[in-house]
C-alpha cells in the first residue's frame, strides 16, 4: 500500500511514498509511459505487475496491458512490440527467467532496449521463494546489461536512468534490473517520486530510427545469416556493450543535473572505504547486514569497507581495480554458485579475479558463498569472512578456496 | 511515422474478395531472392498470402522452411517488412507486433491507419510448439491479426522429421520403416484449425485452405484480415522433399488431399461453418476419392500394405461419416437409444 507521508511543497515537484521496490519500478513505468507490459505469475517479481495492473486499472498508467500464457511469450510479445518502436517492460524470477531463455537470447543481436526486473529467486530444484543471483546471471554472455540494486528509491531511479541508457541508439541493448527476492521486491522504504515533466526532461522518446518495423520502412530483420555474416553481427554487440559505458556514465551524470541526486559512481557503492584493510564485495541488499557488521567491526579498531557492485554488464573492470588496488585484502561474498567454476567459487568472484590479473598491485582474494535460497547472511557470518580476509592480509596469500558462510556442517 | 492527430479506431483494412483470378491485383509483395525447393508449395503460400494482404502489411515468419529459406541475409524475397521469431512464437510475435502498433497509434505516437499483421508458422512451430501461444493470442480479441499455419506435414528444413500434423505412417528421417515395425508413426494428424475454431469463443475467423486453389485461398486471407481480432488460417502445403514426389505433382496433391477427403476446407466465422470448393461437393453428396489415389503417389508412404491403406481410408471414412460435424468436429453423437450410463 502506497502512502503519501508528505504533502507536496509548492516548490517541490515530487512526492514521498512509502513503497517497496517492486511498487517503486512500477512508479517510474509510469513515468516513462511504456507502451506495452507483459505480465506472467512468478514470486516474487510478479509484485511489479500487480502494481502495475492497478495504476492500468486506475488510469494512471495508459499501456497494453498482456497477461501472458508462459514467460517465453511473455518476452517474445514485448520484444516484438519495440521493434515497432513501443517502450516495453516485462520481468521475471528464478525458473521463470529460465523459461524465457529463448527469448532472452535474441533480444540483445534484435537490439531491443527492453527492461526487465528481475526479482532475484532461487532455481528449482528444490523449490525456495528466496534470492540467489544465478537467474539473471544466466544472460550474462549474450548482451543483456545486468545491474544489482539496493533500495526503493535505487529501483525507481535506475528504471528511469535505465530506459535512458538502453534506448540510446549507440547501445540499443536490453537490461535486466535485479532485486532481490523478498528483501527488496517486497520491503518498503521512503521514496522520493519525481515529477513526470522532470522525467520528460531526462528521458527522450523511445526512437527505433531506421530499424523500425513498419509499412514506411519495409526492412527484413534478423535474416538467415550463416557463417557469411554472424561473426560480424556479435562484434557489432560487443561494440555497442562497449559503449555503454560512456552512455551509463553520460546517464548518471545528466540524472544528477536533473534530479539533484543519485551517485556519482555509476558501477559501485563505496562504504567506508578509503581507509579500509579488507574491502568486501557484494550485490544488492546483501549490503545491509555487511554495512552493520562494519559498523561494529571499526568500533573495535578493524577497518574494513564495503564495495557494492551497482552494475555487473559491463563490467567496470577498470575502476574496480583502481578502486581494490589498495586494500590488503578482499573479500567476495556471492550470493550465486557456479559449480566447477575456479576455485569452485561464485560468479562475482571470478570476475573480479579476471578484473585484477593485470593490475601492479593485487592483494590476496577470499571467495565466498552466502546467503543462497534467501537464507540471511549474519552479522557473524560478515565479522568471519573479515577475519579470514585479515588472516590472508598478513599472510599475503589468498587460501584459493572458496568458504561458504552459515551452512550447516 | 509522423505523429498525427488522426483518431485511432482499432479499424481493419477492408480487402473485398477478389472476384476471380483475373481481378487479382498484378503487385508482388514477396518475389526474387528466396531459395526454397522446386515445387515448394509453401512458397506459393507465402507470395499468396501477401499479395492478397497488400502493401500496409507487416509479416511475422517462425522458424522453419519459409525463414530458412526465404531471407538469406542480403537476398530477402520480402518487400513488405518481415522480421523473425521463435520457432514456437508465431502467436506471441503477432501479438506484441499488434499490441505495440496499438499503443503507438492510441497514444498518437506513430500514425494511425490500419495495418495488417500477419504471423505465419510451420506445422511444428504452429501445431507442435507455439500451440500455446497461437491459443492465447486467439484469445485477445482487441489485438488484429492472422496466424498463417502453412503445413508441409513435416519439420521439412531440418531433414524431415515428424511433427504433431504429420500424416499416420509417413516415412521421415524420425520414422523410418524397418525390418521389425513398418509403422513407426503411429499418431492421427492433429485437428489444428477445428481446434482452434473450437477453443476459441471470441475468435471471429478460422479457415483452412490450399494453394492448389490460389483465389479461393487469397479470399480467405482477405477475410481474415478484414473482419479483425485474432484469426487463423491453416494451409495445406504439398511439399516435394518431404513428401517424396515429383515437384510437377505439388498442386495435382493438393487437390487430391482435398477430393480423397483427408483435407477438407472450411472456413467458421463468428460460429458458422460454411464449407467450400470441392469440400462443399463432398458435404453435398459427391464421392470421396480414395485415400489410395493420393497417398501412392507419395514416397514417404510406399511402405504401405493393403492392411495399412485400409487403415488410412478406415480413419477418412470416420472423419466424415462418425464425427458430429464432418471432418470439423470429432465429437459423436450419442446413440439415442442408450442413457449416458450405458455409453462405454
Amino acid at each position: 500500500m502506497a502512502v503519501v507521508t508528505q504533502a507536496a511543497t509548492a516548490a517541490s515537484d515530487e512526492k514521498e511514498l512509502l513503497i517497496s521496490g517492486s511498487e517503486a519500478v512500477a512508479e517510474a513505468l509510469t513515468l516513462a509511459d511504456i507502451d506495452v507490459v507483459t505480465a506472467y505469475p512468478i514470486r516474487p517479481y510478479d509484485t511489479v505487475m500487480q502494481a502495475i495492473a492497478k495504476k492500468i486499472a486506475n488510469g494512471q498508467l495508459v499501456a497494453e496491458y498482456i497477461v501472458a500464457e508462459g514467460e517465453h511469450s511473455q518476452f517474445e510479445i514485448v520484444k516484438h512490440a519495440s521493434t515497432v518502436g513501443a517502450r516495453v517492460f516485462a520481468g521475471s524470477s528464478g525458473v521463470g527467467w529460465a523459461y524465457a531463455m529463448e527469448c532472452l537470447v535474441v533480444t540483445p543481436p534484435l537490439r531491443v532496449p527492453m527492461l526487465a526486473l528481475v526479482g532475484n529467486r532461487a532455481l528449482d530444484d528444490p523449490g525456495a521463494f528466496g534470492v540467489e543471483h544465478n537467474d539473471a546471471l544466466f544472460v550474462r554472455d549474450l548482451g543483456w546489461m545486468l545491474c544489482w540494486i539496493d533500495t526503493s528509491q535505487e529501483a525507481l531511479d535506475t528504471t528511469l536512468i535505465g530506459y535512458r541508457i538502453a534506448e540510446d541508439r549507440r547501445v540499443f541493448l536490453p537490461l535486466a534490473i535485479s532485486a532481490d527476492g523478498a528483501f527488496l521486491t517486497h520491503s518498503q522504504a521512503l521514496t522520493l517520486v519525481p515529477s513526470k515533466q522532470k522525467v520528460d526532461r531526462f528521458l527522450p522518446a523511445y526512437n527505433r530510427g531506421d530499424l523500425q518495423l513498419h509499412p514506411d520502412n519495409p526492412i527484413t530483420v534478423a535474416p538467415q545469416a550463416n557463417e557469411d555474416w554472424v561473426i560480424e553481427i556479435r562484434r557489432q554487440n560487443d561494440e555497442a556493450m562497449k559503449r555503454a559505458y560512456t552512455v551509463i556514465e553520460e546517464a548518471y551524470a545528466d540524472f544528477r543535473r536533473v534530479f539533484g541526486r543519485g551517485p556519482e559512481n555509476p558501477w559501485f557503492e563505496e562504504y567506508m572505504t578509503d581507509d579500509a584493510e579488507v574491502v568486501l564485495i557484494g550485490m544488492g541488499t546483501i549490503s545491509l547486514p555487511i554495512k552493520v557488521a562494519i559498523r561494529e567491526m571499526r568500533a573495535q579498531g578493524k577497518k574494513v569497507g564495503l564495495l557494492r557492485l551497482r552494475w555487473f554488464r559491463p563490467f567496470p573492470y577498470e575502476r574496480l581495480v583502481t578502486a581494490l588496488s589498495k586494500a590488503q585484502a578482499i573479500g567476495v561474498i556471492d550470493r550465486n554458485y557456479s559449480f566447477g567454476s575456479p576455485f569452485a567459487s561464485g560468479v562475482v568472484a571470478n570476475e573480479v579475479r579476471a578484473a585484477m590479473y593485470n593490475a601492479e598491485r593485487r592483494p590476496p582474494l577470499i571467495s565466498f558463498i552466502s546467503g543462497l535460497g534467501g537464507r540471511e547472511v549474519m552479522l557473524d557470518d560478515v565479522k568471519k569472512a573479515t577475519d579470514i580476509c585479515y588472516a590472508a592480509a598478513r599472510s599475503g596469500q589468498s587460501d584459493a578456496k572458496t568458504h561458504w558462510l552459515g551452512v550447516r556442517d | 511515422m509522423a505523429e498525427t492527430t488522426t483518431t485511432f479506431t482499432n479499424a481493419t483494412q477492408v480487402l473485398e474478395p477478389f472476384r476471380g483470378i483475373k481481378k487479382v491485383t498484378i503487385e508482388e509483395y514477396f518475389t526474387s531472392g528466396h531459395r526454397t525447393c522446386q515445387g515448394c508449395e509453401s512458397a506459393l503460400v507465402m507470395k499468396l498470402m501477401v499479395k492478397a494482404a497488400g502493401p500496409r502489411t507487416i509479416v511475422l515468419g517462425s522458424t522453419g522452411c519459409m525463414y530458412v529459406a526465404n531471407t538469406t541475409y542480403y537476398t530477402t524475397p520480402w518487400v513488405v517488412p518481415w522480421m523473425h521469431t521463435q520457432l514456437g512464437s508465431s502467436g506471441s510475435a503477432a501479438l506484441g507486433t499488434a499490441a505495440g502498433l496499438k499503443a503507438l497509434m492510441a497514444k498518437g505516437k506513430i500514425k494511425a491507419e490500419p495495418i495488417n499483421v500477419i504471423a505465419f508458422c510451420g506445422d511444428g512451430g504452429g501445431a507442435d510448439m507455439g500451440i500455446g501461444a497461437i491459443s492465447a493470442t486467439l484469445t485477445h480479441k482487441e489485438y488484429n491479426s492472422l496466424i498463417l499455419l502453412y503445413d508441409n506435414e513435416s519439420y521439412a528444413n531440418t531433414d524431415i522429421q515428424i511433427s504433431g500434423m504429420s500424416p499416420y505412417g509417413a516415412h521421415t528421417t524420425f520414422s523410418p520403416p524397418g525390418k521389425v515395425h513398418r509403422i513407426i508413426h503411429k499418431r492421427w494428424k492433429k485437428n489444428m484449425a477445428g481446434m482452434m475454431a473450437a477453443g476459441h469463443p471470441e475468435c471471429r475467423y478460422v479457415a483452412t485452405v490450399c494453394a492448389s486453389f490460389a483465389v479461393d485461398m487469397m479470399n480467405r486471407v482477405r477475410r481474415a484480415l478484414t473482419i479483425g481480432g485474432p484469426t487463423f488460417i491453416h494451409s495445406l502445403d504439398p511439399c516435394p522433399k518431404g513428401w517424396d514426389y515429383d515437384p510437377m505433382l505439388s498442386h495435382e496433391l493438393g487437390e487430391l488431399a482435398i477430393e480423397t477427403g483427408v483435407f477438407p476446407l472450411y472456413e467458421v466465422e463468428d460460429g458458422q461453418l460454411k464449407y467450400y470448393g470441392k469440400t462443399r461437393a463432398i458435404v453435398d453428396g459427391r464421392k470421396r476419392k480414395p485415400v489410395r489415389e493420393y497417398l501412392l503417389k507419395q514416397g514417404r508412404f510406399a511402405h504401405f500394405i493393403e492392411e495399412d491403406l485400409a487403415y488410412f481410408q478406415a480413419k477418412v471414412d470416420e472423419m466424415w461419416e462418425k464425427w458430429e460435424i464432418p471432418a470439423v468436429v470429432p465429437f459423436r453423437r450419442l446413440d439415442a437409444t442408450k442413457s449416458v450410463l450405458d455409453v462405454k
